[in-house]
């Protein structure tokens, strides 16, 4: 039986797209066969992002509807055989689909596959409530910032009610070095504001832009996002990876310099 | 405030920190400025028909305290205010 894991923010742009193709990817490339689910109707992303978009034929609202059955609307990922794409629809509203739809649709995906991961619409209305309707479990994106923060604050409590049993969160975009400075919160701070658990901080990596660009995801790579990406899949998975040191890759020279800086 | 604090600048950081907290309080205990704006302005004016106050040094909030019964913590309303002199009742 799967697992059914919404990743959401109520913020937009914090990353949520992008933190479901690199998890899903992730725990494809850790051997799981994982299905990626746009949830965000109307407005259609995560196609782009893991570089399907021509691949599409049916969406999310055809099977919902019954104009196809799962497997035709299912695309195949490019690199891993066991990940695959049920794509949304770019010409329909968020009120096509009833949040009991998405959860009789999860409950079937569960008996194929070991991970659905449900990338959320931002907002907290119909979209959102669609998304986390068959979820077992929630990753909820932010970023260090106040607006961010504020939203998944709101989300978390929107999650508890609706009983929720598992949810942690994702620092996203953290800088290291402005955290130093003390100009940005540090995901410490983010965790003693929220009081959720966190399963990990992805730093604010050039990489990543240069992946989207190319549909490609990135996690499992050598850069530190990358990196960061694998350490969340195998925390999901039941593993304990203690947090990666983000300032790893600044080279010797710096390091050197934070020696003498302060203690 | 320690005699270090006094010479350092608040770091941006700390101030969004401290930011988010106070709006996050209000925002979990429900409880919109407006609301508060007229909470505030209806305890001044109990208040003020048998004191005087200092409006400068005015502080009401919702804030978090430990709550008597279970570990967890409830919102509760913080007012601060200085009473400049007590009117003489003839």
């Amino acid at each position: 039986m799967g697992e059914v894991i919404v990743v959401t923010s109520g913020k937009g742009g914090v990353g949520k797209t992008t933190t479901t193709a690199n998890v899903g990817t992730g725990l494809a490339m850790l051997g799981k066969k994982v299905v990626l689910i746009d949830t965000d109707i109307g407005l259609r992303n995560l196609d782009v992002v893991m570089g399907l978009e021509n691949r599409i034929v049916y969406n999310l609202v055809d099977v919902i509807e019954g104009n196809c059955r799962i497997k035709q609307a299912l695309i195949k990922d490019k690199r891993y055989p066991n990940l695959y794409l049920l794509p949304s629809a770019q010409t329909r509203d968020k009120d096509a689909v009833t949040p009991d739809q998405m959860k009789m649709l999860a409950e079937q995906l569960k008996e194929e596959f070991d991970y659905i991961l449900l990338d959320c619409p931002a907002g907290i209305e119909q979209g959102f409530k669609n998304a986390i309707a068959g979820a077992d479990r929630a990753l909820v994106v932010t970023t260090p910032e106040v607006s961010a923060i504020r939203d998944a604050d709101r989300i978390i409590g929107l999650l508890e009610a609706n009983e929720m049993k598992q949810t942690h969160i994702i620092v996203n975009r953290l800088r290291m070095d402005m955290v130093k400075r003390g100009d940005m919160m540090s995901s410490d701070d983010v965790v003693e504001i929220l009081a959720v658990d966190l399963i990990g901080v992805v730093p604010d990596d050039e990489s990543i832009v240069v992946a989207t660009n190319q549909g490609e995801p990135l996690v499992g790579s050598d850069c530190l996002a990358g990196k960061a990406y694998m350490n969340i899949c195998k925390r999901i998975l039941g593993e304990e990876v203690p947090l990666l040191d983000l300032e790893a890759g600044n080279g010797f020279f710096k390091k050197l310099g934070g020696l003498f800086k302060k203690k | 405030m320690s005699l270090a604090d006094l010479f350092r600048k608040k770091s941006s950081g700390n101030i969004a920190k401290d930011r988010l907290k106070l709006v996050l309080v209000s925002d979990r205990a429900n409880c919109s400025p407006e609301i508060m704006e007229k909470i505030k302005n209806d305890i001044i004016q109990v208040i003020s028909k048998y004191v005087e106050i200092d409006l400068e040094g005015l502080d009401i909030k919702i804030t978090q305290t430990e709550s008597d019964g279970n570990n967890g913590t409830v919102p509760a309303l913080f007012a601060n205010i200085p009473i400049k002199e007590v009117k003489n009742k003839n």
